[in-house]
């Protein structure tokens, strides 16, 4: 694989997972349970949208075909997206939601946290810029887990199902395919399987404090950071997010 | 304005003779222009006239989330997507500072949001109606955060200081929310044909329900007069209303867009616009209920309550659970 076409894929990985999940939190707004998380999840949101200008930027910059963010972002159809399964999955009751979060922001942290010493210069200043919130990221949704986990038996039983949803699309975030291989090579990102055990360790410790059982399971579902087989829910969300400068391809906003 | 045709007294002013000693100092201090602070003595109607004041802005600033998050998953570009987040962020943040400057008052939040759920307390009429074009989302930042900014800026000098200071800070955010506003309506009517035509219909919708935002003309209003005199109203609703007009209405023309008014012309004599008024009757329909989004407004905002229920008690839950197994350490270590 080109050099260029792996650091451009990787890119659209970090760029898309970011988009994707940033969409999926801001569709909360005005709606959450009480009024600290409607800004906790907005400026959830806010962070991981700016995220993804800087990292669909970067695409585009080492792309160089003279599109921007944007285009990335509004003009691509399902299959040339990104981003892990995991945060495409729909928001569910506020527990999936904050699960799901929680789930993305401890790989998210651990990942980021090698960046920062990647060979390349933009990719070593955007994961210093992104792990400073995604720290804040991490606390608050590994907080909440432990708070509703370990709550009354409603919101257990709530955060438990949320865990059996969602840990089937964990193992996505540590395959590796030819694009990491070339990334390990060339010094700019680690090998995704090398995350595994700091994350499980991570996890490991909130979830127990959160009372929660881990599913005995290591199936993964796969085919969002490959683009193989993205779920049905990805096309909809696309749908309502692109859907305005699909409509008016010349206007500008 | 956030709030709109709030009740005072209404027994009017009390003349000063009639006025007990404690209520003459008080408004002694208010004509002073000192700052009332939460500890010091104050009429029971002005406790209770600033709660219902300052609940409604709240309630508001929460409610005022939906139409604008109608926008957020469809916004057109990242910058715009993230410019509207941080000022829906902004709100439910003005949201939260004036629940805290009502709670000095002896009202807790939750009681506040029963009372807005079960409609016993209002919002302001313009969250009920919809936005249906991206220029809308223009719009709102350039007149409804316009009309907002011209009662609140005046308020910053309101005689009770934890809703004076609460205003300080807001209208701080909201000018940076009208001039982001504007710029995006600005984009619209400078872009394509398709885009000129959402700006127009964006300002021809939400011309009049703006200029309802000052509620009636107050000049013969008990309540206005009381709450005057208490400096927690500064400016009568027709003042604001003409300020609002002689701004907005140049802005437009720039803009190249019509507003909705054929009456509407510049008076030599008084040096300002002459304009019509909006239906009052739809005005009143609105507050009873009747506005285009009322019930989808008061639903979502009850959704949310009622699906958190389980959060908010998982959350008391386990603080609870912390605090004992806290106590119970200390106690073993002893």
């Amino acid at each position: 694989m080109a050099e260029t076409d792996a650091f451009m894929q990787f890119l659209l990985r970090m760029g898309d997972n970011t988009l994707i999940l940033g969409h999926r939190v801001s569709e909360w707004c005005g709606h959450a349970p009480v009024l600290e998380e409607d800004i906790a999840l907005a400026n959830t949101a806010l962070d991981l949208i700016g995220q993804t200008q800087m990292w669909l930027g970067l695409a585009a910059e080492v792309q160089g075909e003279g599109r921007t963010a944007d285009d990335l972002a509004f003009r691509r159809d399902v299959w040339d997206f990104r981003n892990v399964l995991l945060v495409e999955m729909p928001n569910g009751d506020f527990g999936q939601t904050l699960m799901r979060q929680f789930l993305f922001d401890a790989w998210h942290s651990i990942l980021l946290n090698r960046l920062q010493s990647s060979t390349d210069t933009r990719v070593a200043a955007i994961a210093e810029k992104a792990l400073k919130e995604v720290t804040y990221h991490l606390e608050r949704s590994g907080d909440t887990v432990i708070g509703l986990g370990d709550g009354t038996e409603e919101s257990h039983q709530r955060m438990q199902a949320a865990l059996d949803y969602l840990w089937p699309y964990v193992g996505e975030m540590f395959a590796s395919d030819a694009v990491d291989v070339a990334m390990v090579d060339t010094g700019i990102a680690p090998d995704p399987a090398s995350l595994h055990s700091a994350y499980d360790q991570l996890t490991g410790r909130i979830l127990s404090e959160a009372t929660l059982t881990v599913p005995d399971t290591s199936f993964a579902h796969k085919g969002g950071r490959d683009g193989r087989m993205h779920t049905e829910h990805l096309g909809h969300l696309l749908t309502q997010m692109q859907w305005l400068p699909r409509a008016y391809p010349d206007a500008v906003w | 304005m956030y709030a709109q045709m709030v009740k005072s007294t209404g027994q009017g002013v009390t003349p000063r003779d009639e006025m007990t000693p404690e209520e003459r100092a008080f408004q002694d201090r208010i004509d002073r222009g000192d700052k009332i602070e939460p500890k010091d003595w104050m009429p029971e109607g002005y406790r209770q006239t600033l709660i219902r004041q300052i609940g409604q802005h709240a309630h508001s600033e929460i409610v005022g989330q939906l139409p604008e998050g109608n926008w957020i998953t469809r916004a057109p570009t990242l910058e715009r997507k993230a410019i509207l987040l941080a000022k829906v962020q902004d709100e439910a943040g003005h949201g939260l500072y004036l629940y805290c400057a009502a709670e000095t008052l002896g009202v807790s939040r939750d009681e506040l949001t029963e009372m807005l759920l079960d409609g016993r307390m209002k919002y302001s009429s313009i969250f009920n109606y919809p936005t249906l074009n991206w220029a809308d989302i223009g719009a709102v930042g350039w007149l409804v955060d316009g009309a907002a900014i011209m009662n609140q800026v005046p308020l910053q000098r309101t005689s009770y200081g934890p809703y004076a200071r609460a205003m300080v800070r807001i209208c701080k955010e909201e000018s940076f929310h009208q001039r982001q506003g504007y710029d995006a309506i600005r984009k619209m009517a400078e872009g394509t044909p398709e885009q000129r035509r959402m700006a127009q219909d964006a300002l021809n919708r939400f011309w009049y329900p703006s200029l309802m935002m000052f509620g009636p003309s107050d000049k013969e209003s008990i309540h206005s007069a009381q709450s005057m005199a208490w400096k927690i109203k500064i400016n009568t609703n027709d003042e604001l209303r003409q300020k609002f007009v002689d701004q907005t209405v140049p802005q437009a023309e720039y803009l190249g867009l019509t507003v909705p008014d054929p009456d509407l012309k510049w008076n030599e004599d008084r040096g300002q616009f002459d304009f019509s008024e909006p239906d009052w009757s739809e005005f009143f329909e609105v507050i009873k209920g009747n506005g285009p989004c009322n019930t989808d407004r008061m639903a979502a905002r009850n959704k949310a309550w009622d699906d958190g229920k389980w959060v908010r008690e998982g959350l008391l839950a386990h603080g609870e659970k912390k605090r004992t197994r806290a106590k119970a350490r200390q106690v073993a270590a002893e």
